[in-house]
């Protein structure tokens, strides 16, 4: 039985066991008045079915594949056991694509058995691994079922007058309430330890000094010890500052434009105007990005390439102008709503104070809602720029692939995050340096986000204090 | 003091030229805003509508049962394995007898698409009493004529800078006087999955992946994003320590970069448990974490908007605090709710970098099943399309783009529909 049908059997079987529970629970009591009402031992049923046996479900699925692969290995010929571990790898995960092939498309590569030894041993380990698999999966709905069977029967049994069946449910959903907002933690916890392990691993291939004040990144390794002229070299320089200048171009055209909408929609515009032009600016931020990479490769780029040319300046068609402009585009409502915001948060008494002085309403702006405002608009500013840095499929489009150390906006310029895709998206050995230089790439970038996010949102926090 | 008001009055001039300057900075950073939106949306849907049609060529194909290597009765399986696209070129070749060099004839295949031999094949699969006779079919052209006939194929320019050399204009021409050529409304572009051909690729295998990922993202944070919010607004102890942990790790899970998360997607989900790669079960794992702080956010001022009176009512008729939270609260912020999953929906529909990671990237030219079999998204097709260098794949990307907009608009109007309708001023 496939994981999915087992999972909505089981689901079922709960099902079964709340309207058992209910039924047993109402029958017992017409003589004696129950502690809890009928529904409540139903779903004490049920949870005690449901709860255990989906536990078995996901824990059988995820630890099965290894197990597997690791009995499979262990019946491989001694020639295969002796390989050293790459090779080994390499050799499982062609059995495991030949049993995909096999099980999956009910192809059988017939060439490949009569051809040479080390594919015909690979086809056996493969009808192995399947076979074991299949046994896996009917030892899984076995267990799994009869598991919720028993329990089923099991607290049916427990159904009685006096068993406090609500107090036992609202225990258990309790629980299930801490474990979900635990979850953020998880994550968090999570994409620490997953980006620092495999960062770590990878310091111990490449020194941190190199990587962190390295002028070169050229992350091409030799597959093989005995290639020549690959051994890559990982100084993260040329992609930090091709980073910031796509940043600094993007925060150039936001935060200006993001802070004059701000302010004539806060300030100057009817509440008609306001009702309409506010939420369509937000249509910017909620446009997926993958659109928005297609937009600066396919019409910013080689319209910004040709304004160059007809100037006689020689303009790169992957050009940090055109990468930094459109995501200055997305950002303009990250910008322009906190500041809209935090504008319109100014005390009244501080502008009318203003006018009475006898200010005009633009001076009333930059001299009074904007300094007090200040700390809002850096915190969203701020963000903005965390935006900017994190940012992934616009700079993946649209910028080059080169990492060249250049602060010219018209040459083509990497990023740390068009890296990380670079790095990971083709096929690689696992624990090669250059892959593990994606993860160290990702904890740099993990680190610079996260603090700008705290820094803006204290800075926020903190004006907020002042006036509330 | 005649003095002091003329400098007044030179001065008031100049500070209410500057207040109109002013003002109109603010009203040109919003409209020039508003044009980058409409630049961006026209250049889009200018480029793709034209994917929404496709080009069909009309051939008289003869069936003949000996030139497709048949005997007199033959099973499926021949049927199955006869060389169709040797009749479909056999039958130009005759139409067009002044092919003669190599590269002509060559040139001259390319007119349909390699799909017109299946087409062929399923025709024949369906209704055998077909071999022998002569049957008119409209087969799908090959995308070079596709973008001559919607005009992205300049004929003024010199033979060398065209893709179709003036021999091959000459067959269209032909083919066009002959009422042989066709644009019709592009059903191939829904129906079929990625392909290396352009006229022969569709968004059908993405969709389904991206649906069936969106499923695993709804079904697993909806519940958890729920639970959690009401454990925080409703049960959390106050100066908790482990509660503000929880809550500080939600605001900055907020703002931390997509493709980190993907990174996670890649160690913990695929590394560590092993989630098959490019799966949607992988993808919506990870949008799940990603979704999860959206979902919790929203559904955390919405409960505490539930005033206070209705648990006090609830509490005082003798419910638990569980009763209140799930039989009394929780009915009533529901729509709120759901108008901010829907909206976490939207984010996690448009989402790219992260599934690149988890291997959605790779080419599938299959609808997957299930959530285990390898798939890509929507988003992630828009990408991979719009690395292809053939023209008919930009129109393609945009066409992908717009139905993937016409998506986000409609959940994000259903998500304002239903808070306007469901609004509750306390």
């Amino acid at each position: 039985m496939d994981t999915l049908p087992l999972v909505l059997t089981v689901g079922l079987l709960a099902l079964a066991g709340f309207f058992a529970g209910k039924h047993k629970a109402r029958l017992a009591s017409t003589q004696v008045r129950s502690h809890s009402r009928p529904h409540y031992h139903g779903y004490l049923v049920a949870l005690w079915t449901l709860i255990p046996a989906l536990l078995v479900v996901m824990v059988w699925s995820f630890a099965s594949e290894s197990v597997i692969t690791r009995l499979v290995v262990a019946e491989l010929p001694a020639r295969i056991q002796q390989m050293p571990a790459s090779e080994k790898s390499l050799f499982t995960n062609e059995f495991k694509n030949l049993a995909n092939e096999i099980d999956v498309k009910k192809h059988i590569p017939t060439e490949a058995i009569k051809s040479s030894d080390s594919t015909a041993v690979a086809y056996q380990a493969a009808q192995r691994y399947i076979q074991l698999t299949r046994l896996s999966q009917q030892l899984k709905a076995a267990v799994t079922l009869s598991l919720a069977a028993l329990l089923i029967w099991f607290t049916l049994h427990r159904v009685q007058p006096q068993l406090k069946a609500r107090n036992s449910v609202e225990t258990i959903i309790k629980g299930l309430m801490i474990v979900s907002a635990s979850i953020a933690i998880l994550t968090t916890v999570g994409i620490v330890f997953s980006v620092l392990f495999e960062a770590l691993a990878f310091f111990r291939h490449v020194p941190p000094g190199e990587f962190l004040f390295g002028t070169h990144w050229s992350p091409q390794t030799a597959i093989r010890a005995d290639q020549v002229g690959g051994s890559g070299s990982f100084g993260a320089i040329p992609l930090l500052t091709g980073t910031l200048l796509i940043s600094a171009i993007a925060l150039v055209v936001a935060v200006p434009l993001g802070l004059f909408s701000a302010i004539y929609l806060a300030e100057y515009a009817s509440p008609g105007i306001r009702t309409v032009a506010k939420p369509v600016m937000e249509v910017l931020a909620g446009i997926p990005t993958v659109v928005y990479g297609f937009f600066a490769a396919l019409t910013v780029a080689p319209f910004i390439r040709e304004t160059a040319e007809s100037f006689g300046i020689s303009a790169s068609s992957e050009s940090a102008l055109a990468a930094g402009l459109v995501m200055g585009i997305m950002i303009i409502p990250f910008v322009s709503s906190l500041s809209d915001d935090v504008i319109s948060a100014v005390p009244a008494i501080l502008r009318d104070g203003s006018y009475a002085l006898g200010a005009t309403k633009s001076e009333t702006i930059r001299k009074v809602v904007i300094p007090a405002a200040l700390p809002g608009i850096v915190g969203g500013v701020l963000l903005a720029a965390s935006r900017a840095i994190g940012e992934t499929m616009i700079v993946v489009m649209a910028a080059g692939l080169a990492a060249k150390l250049t602060l010219n906006p018209l040459d083509s310029v990497t990023t740390i995050t068009t890296q990380i895709v670079t790095l990971l998206t083709g096929d690689q050995a696992f624990d090669s340096p250059k892959t593990l230089a994606a993860f160290a790439l990702g904890l740099g970038l993990f680190v610079v986000t996260l603090t700008l996010n705290i820094l803006s949102l204290h800075v926020v926090r903190k004006y907020r204090e002042q006036y509330e | 003091m005649k003095n002091h008001q003329e400098k007044i009055r030179n001065s008031l001039k100049k500070r209410h030229a500057r207040e109109r300057r002013f003002r109109l900075y603010g009203l040109l950073s919003v409209s020039v805003s508003i044009l980058f939106l409409l630049l961006l949306l026209t250049d889009i849907v200018s480029k793709g509508l034209p994917a929404f049609t496709e080009t069909r060529i009309k051939l008289d194909i003869t069936l003949d049962p000996q030139q497709l290597g048949l005997g007199d009765h033959p099973d499926r399986d021949a049927l199955f394995h006869a060389n169709y696209s040797r009749l479909i070129t056999e039958t130009l070749k005759k139409m067009f007898p002044d092919a003669k060099t190599r590269k002509q004839r060559r040139d001259l295949k390319q007119l349909v698409s390699k799909s017109a031999a299946y087409d062929l094949r399923d025709a024949v699969l369906a209704n055998p009493s077909l071999l022998g006779t002569t049957q008119s079919f409209w087969f799908l052209a090959k995308d070079d004529v596709d973008q001559y006939m919607k005009g992205r194929i300049d004929r003024t320019l010199p033979e060398s800078q065209r893709r179709l050399k003036d021999y091959q204009l000459a067959w269209i021409d032909r083919l066009l006087a002959e009422n042989r050529l066709e644009k019709r409304f592009n059903k191939t572009f829904f129906t079929a999955s990625d392909s290396r051909e352009p006229e022969q690729a569709g968004i059908r295998g993405a969709f389904v992946g991206s649906v069936l990922t969106l499923l695993v993202t709804l079904a697993l944070s909806f519940p958890i994003g729920v639970l959690a919010a009401i454990y925080l607004e409703e049960f959390a102890p106050q100066n908790n320590r482990w509660v503000d942990l929880i809550e500080v790790n939600i605001n900055n899970l907020a703002a931390v970069p997509s493709i980190v998360f993907g990174l996670l997607g890649l160690a913990v989900f695929i590394g560590f448990f092993g989630v098959p790669r490019s799966a949607p079960l992988a993808g919506g794992l990870v949008l799940t974490l990603m979704t999860l702080p959206t979902i919790i956010i929203t559904s955390r001022a919405v409960i505490k908007a539930v005033p206070q009176s209705i648990r006090e009512a609830a509490l005082a008729l003798g419910a638990s605090k569980t009763q209140v939270a799930f039989g009394h609260v929780l009915p009533l912020a529901l729509p709120g709710i759901l108008t901010g999953t829907i909206i976490g929906m939207a984010q996690a529909l448009g989402e790219t970098a992260p599934l690149l990671l988890i291997g959605m990237v790779a080419f599938v030219a299959d609808v997957p099943h299930g959530i285990f079999d390898p798939s890509t998204a929507l988003p992630v097709q828009i990408f991979l399309w719009a690395d292809s260098p053939e023209r008919a794949f930009v129109e393609r990307t945009s066409a992908a783009i717009i139905v993937l907009l016409t998506f986000l608009i409609a959940m994000n109007g259903l998500a304002v529909f239903m808070r306007k309708k469901y609004e509750k001023k306390w």
